[in-house]
Order: structure tokens, then sequence, then C-alpha cells
């Protein structure tokens, strides 16, 4: 009765492999980006926020059509990376990779923003009195005390991508073993009428997704998700 | 030995000008209301505020002039903040370690220093465990086993209440009379820096109106410190004699003695009166008609007005000790006192500070 195919094991998979690389590049792009946004006091820090949050007003295909289009051949990143001799990066793994970046960016700085933000100017000051330079500062006293909201960012930036369907129809199509994730192997299954698949998949998510919020308030009590 | 500053500062509708020669050694208090600029100069020599074209040298090391700006890591300082400030994912020898390990200066005496402040017990517990006033002591600590040339004291006693700082000031004097490296130390607690302080700047909306030893500092009637009602001159004695017939001590300084109740002190052994202008009264006439014990005779350097218009204050002069006198205009009138008249100043109360 517990019946999952070939083909659903490869999309989850894939769809682990796709969140897991997405939540460690994501953490090692949104730090500086988060961290910038906590303490700068320039005029770009409204319009880069605006832009870091906007993947999560905007409706994953728009996301996803702009894109596609940057990445296409007649598009600026796609004329790069095919210079590069990289190819082309819509229908590809990598080009999921890209697009969950920007799709789950704001999952990642915002946590992080508001952990830094919390740490506040004291805990630097006192670490430079002790003679301890800015970046020895950042690995032994911001990276400690930020943590809770780097549990949150992690969590949130997986669990999150896991999740993606828009942007992935746009971008990555729906080929096996590359580009189909879960999302869309249930999409297939509800299309082919294939319920009891599509209940398998679908409930394991809906189980991993409560879980996932479950472990994030057991560990950061303090700081339930993210604010909207 | 010396610091030598010439900062400015200037925020919106707040400027701080500081051109000062700081001693190279003691306890320099800088002194003002809240809002005189004390604290950001503290932090502009600390190099936590950025003040542009300063000049800061500290005992022959350029830490700031013109374009050079010694970042505040490489500046051999320590600063003890209000609040206490500790790394909250650190233990108490985690806290400890942190300047410790990062200082480049031969290594502190750790023992003496732990031993000094009384917190080698309290090692491997994490801060939030801990009462206000001993965070306060593991801070100091922490600042001083990163072995600083120079010891940033911003006002360590005003976040804690009055129990805690009694608990904690007998550890500052401890300081005050170890270390050999020179302490700023903010305060607007004029009987703080009465028990601390061997140099005073006194701050007034970011301009220092006065720097200068304190006993001398104190006794100036020109400043505004003398207006206050708890105007106090400090002065600097040594126990001289005891007398176990009338359980008395005597204190001797340049000028004259004093007596108070019996202490248990040793002969020699130096110690600070601070004496309220408020308890010193004026007569013409020694004798023995009063109740006064201590009637010390003096001349009168200066008489201003007090902020209270039935007041005057009296500059008053023994050998090379200054004090200080409130009185009523009307007894100024009764007694006839004039700029350098020979009086007696009899002093009602003496409180013994160290």
């Amino acid at each position: 009765m517990f019946s999952l195919s070939p083909d659903d094991w490869s999309a989850i998979r894939l769809t682990l492999a796709l969140a897991g690389l997405t939540t460690i590049l994501l953490l090692l792009i949104g730090t500086p980006i988060a961290w910038w946004l906590a303490r700068t006091a320039s005029a770009w820090k409204r319009p880069v926020s605006a832009v870091v949050t906007l993947p999560m007003v905007l409706p994953p295909t728009v996301l996803g059509f702009y894109l596609l289009v940057l990445m296409g051949p007649e598009g600026p990143v796609g004329r790069l990376t095919q210079a590069l001799g990289l190819g082309l990066l819509p229908f590809t793994f990598s080009g999921l990779v890209v697009a969950s970046l920007f799709y789950s960016l704001p999952f990642a700085v915002q946590p992080l923003q508001q952990a830094f933000e919390a740490i506040g100017e004291r805990p630097l000051e006192v670490a430079a009195t002790l003679r301890a330079s800015p970046l020895d500062t950042f690995f032994t006293v911001v990276l400690p005390l930020a943590r809770p909201g780097f549990v949150t960012a992690a969590v949130m930036s997986f669990a999150h991508t896991i999740g993606e369907f828009g942007v992935v129809l746009m971008i990555g199509g729906n080929i096996p073993d590359r580009t189909r994730v879960l999302s869309v192997q249930i999409y297939d299954h509800v299309e082919a009428l294939e319920f009891t698949q599509g209940h398998w998949l679908a409930g394991g998510l809906l189980v991993f997704s409560f879980c996932v919020l479950l472990v994030l308030y057991r560990f950061n009590p303090g700081q339930p998700g993210m604010r909207p | 030995m010396s610091i030598e500053l010439d900062i400015t500062r200037t925020y919106p509708g707040f400027t701080l000008a500081a051109d000062l020669t700081l001693p190279g050694q003691g306890v320099t208090a800088l002194f003002g209301p809240s809002g005189s600029g004390k604290t950001t100069l503290l932090r502009c020599i600390a190099g936590l505020e950025k003040a542009a074209n300063a000049r800061l040298v500290v005992n022959g090391e350029v830490w700031q002039d013109g374009d050079f700006f010694l970042p505040v890591h490489q500046r051999a300082l320590g600063y003890v903040f209000q609040e206490a400030s500790l790394f909250p994912h650190l233990t108490v020898a985690g806290n400890l370690h942190y300047g410790k390990k990062r200082s480049r200066a031969a290594a502190a005496d750790e023992a003496g220093i732990l031993d000094m402040l009384g917190i080698a017990h309290l090692l491997p517990r994490k801060p939030d465990g801990l009462s206000g006033g001993e965070r306060q002591r593991v801070a100091i600590a922490r600042a001083l086993l990163a072995a600083p040339k120079l010891l940033l004291m911003d006002e360590p006693l005003a976040a804690l209440d009055s129990q805690r700082k009694r608990e904690i000031l007998p550890y500052l004097e401890r300081l005050h009379d170890r270390l050999s490296i020179p302490i700023l130390y903010v305060s607007h607690a004029a009987d703080e820096v009465a028990r601390l302080a061997d140099h005073l700047v006194l701050l007034e909306q970011g301009r220092v109106l006065a720097s200068g030893p304190l006993t001398e500092t104190l006794s100036r009637l020109d400043l505004p410190l003398a207006a206050d009602e708890d105007a106090a001159v400090v002065v600097d004695a040594v126990v001289g004699a005891h007398d176990s017939n009338y359980h008395l001590t005597r204190l001797d300084f340049s000028g004259g003695v004093i007596w108070v109740t019996r202490r248990d002190l040793p002969l020699g052994h130096r110690t600070r009166l601070r004496i309220l202008a408020r308890d010193v009264s004026i007569a013409l006439e020694g004798g023995n008609a009063s109740s006064i014990l201590n009637r010390l005779q003096a001349d009168v350097t200066a008489l201003v007005a007090a902020d209270n218009p039935a007041q005057m204050l009296v500059g008053l002069r023994m050998g090379q000790t200054a004090l200080l006198a409130r009185i009523t205009r009307r007894s100024r009138d009764q007694l006839g006192l004039a700029e350098g008249m020979g009086v007696w100043a009899q002093i009602k109360s003496v409180a013994l500070l160290a």
C-alpha cells in the first residue's frame, strides 16, 4: 500500500538536493546582504530591502517569467552564460538553483537581518575594545549571538524551496530526473487522476512542513517565524 | 607621561570641543551634568566615535592625528561601559579571556586581577546568573586582562542601585591604589568623584570649564561646582595619632590637623577627607567657647555670592589646603569678613572617604 514510484523517489531526491543546495548558498549570500541591511544608514537601504522582499509578494510565475527572459538565449544573463561556455540555464538543475535563490532570498535575509539588528551596537563595541578586528568580531560574537536567526533562515529557506512550484514550472519545466521536483510531480499525479499517489506526496509535504515549524518553534521560542 | 587630546565633534545642536593635557597616571574624572559631553569625549578617546581632525596621544603613543586614525581594536585600551555588556554566549571565564588572548601586550596578572575584584569563584558561571555588581566587576576584570595602557570607565556605577554601588566602590578604590595605568572615569556623581579621582575635568555643554588637580579644582569659587548645594572640598591626609583616652584619631594635612572619632587605621595611613561647604562655619576668635572639635586658623581668600541670595561662599586657606564655607550674607556683614582676613574655620563634620 505504501507505493512511491521510481519517478516519485527521483522527484523527492531532486527536491531535497535543490532545497539543500539553495539553503547553503542562501546562507552564504544572504548573510552579507542581511548584515549590510541591518547596519547601513545608506539611502539605498529601502530600495535594496524592497528588492530583496519582492519575491515574497510577487506571483512566482512573474518571477519565473522574468528569470526565463533574462536567462534565455536573448537575455543578458543568457548571453553571458553562453559566452562563458556554460550554456543556457533554463530547463537545467542549475537554472532551478538560480531561480530558487531569488525565490527564497527574503526567507533567508529577513530572519538574519532581524537577528543582526537585535544584537545591537554594544557587543560589537565591546569586542573592538577587547582587540577583536571586525572580521574576528563577526565570527566570535555576531555568529553565536545570531544563531537563532541562522536556524530560522536555514529552515525557512529549505522549506520554502521545497514547496516552490510556479517558478519551477516557468524556468525548469518538467524534465524527469533533472527539473521535475515534488510539487510538479504532485501536479502530474493529479492531472493523471492518480489521487492515491498524489496523496502520499502531498500528505508527506504537509507533515514535513508541520514538523519543520514545530522544530523551529522548539529551538527558537523567541522568534516565531518571520514578519510578513 | 601624559594624555594629550584635542578633539572636536559636532552633532546637530551640540558641539564637543576639548583641548586637554591629562596626567598619564591616576584617576581623572570627567565630571559634568548629563548632556555635557563627557561620555562622547570618552567614546572619542576610545575611537568608538570618530572625531575628524582630532589629535590624541596616550603616553607617547599616537592614536589619532589628522587623517591618521588607529582603529579601536588596535588601541591598547580597556573600556568599561555603563552596563556590564558581558557576552551572553560566553561564561565568565570566556568573557575574561576574550580580550586577554587577543592582546599583544605582556600578559596581565590574571590571579591578581581576579583577586582584586573578588570574582575567582564566578569563572564557570554564565553572565545572566550574576548580580549587577558581579557583572560589572567581571566587566572591569575583562578590560584589565587585555593589558590596557589606558582604562576608560563610563559611569560604571550608574546602572547599579545604591547597595550595589557601595559593594563595588571599594573595588574601584583598590583599582585606584594598585593600577599604574591612567584611568579616565566619567561620572555625574560628586561623591564618586571625591572618592576616586586625582584630577578633575569639568564639562558643561560640550566645553571644558576646568581641568586640574581634584583638591584645587573643587575649591575654586569661579566654577559652578562651588554653588552646588553639596559643594565640598577634598583633603588628602595621613593618620597622625590616636587618642585612646577620648577615642579620637588625628588626621594630619598640610596646614593643620583634624580630629575624628577613632578609626582602626595604622599610623601613616593615607586617607581622604571630604568637607562640605555647608558644614564649615566661621568665627573671629579661637578660644574654646564651642563644642565644635575642629577649629582651624585660616585666611579668607575670596568671597562670592552663592546661588541663594541669602548666602555667600567663602574661600579659606590653611597652608596648602583650601576649604569652602557657606555662610549667610548677614553673618558676613556681622563679622565684617573681607579678603585676606585671618579667621577660625569651624568644621562641624568630616567624611572619611578612604
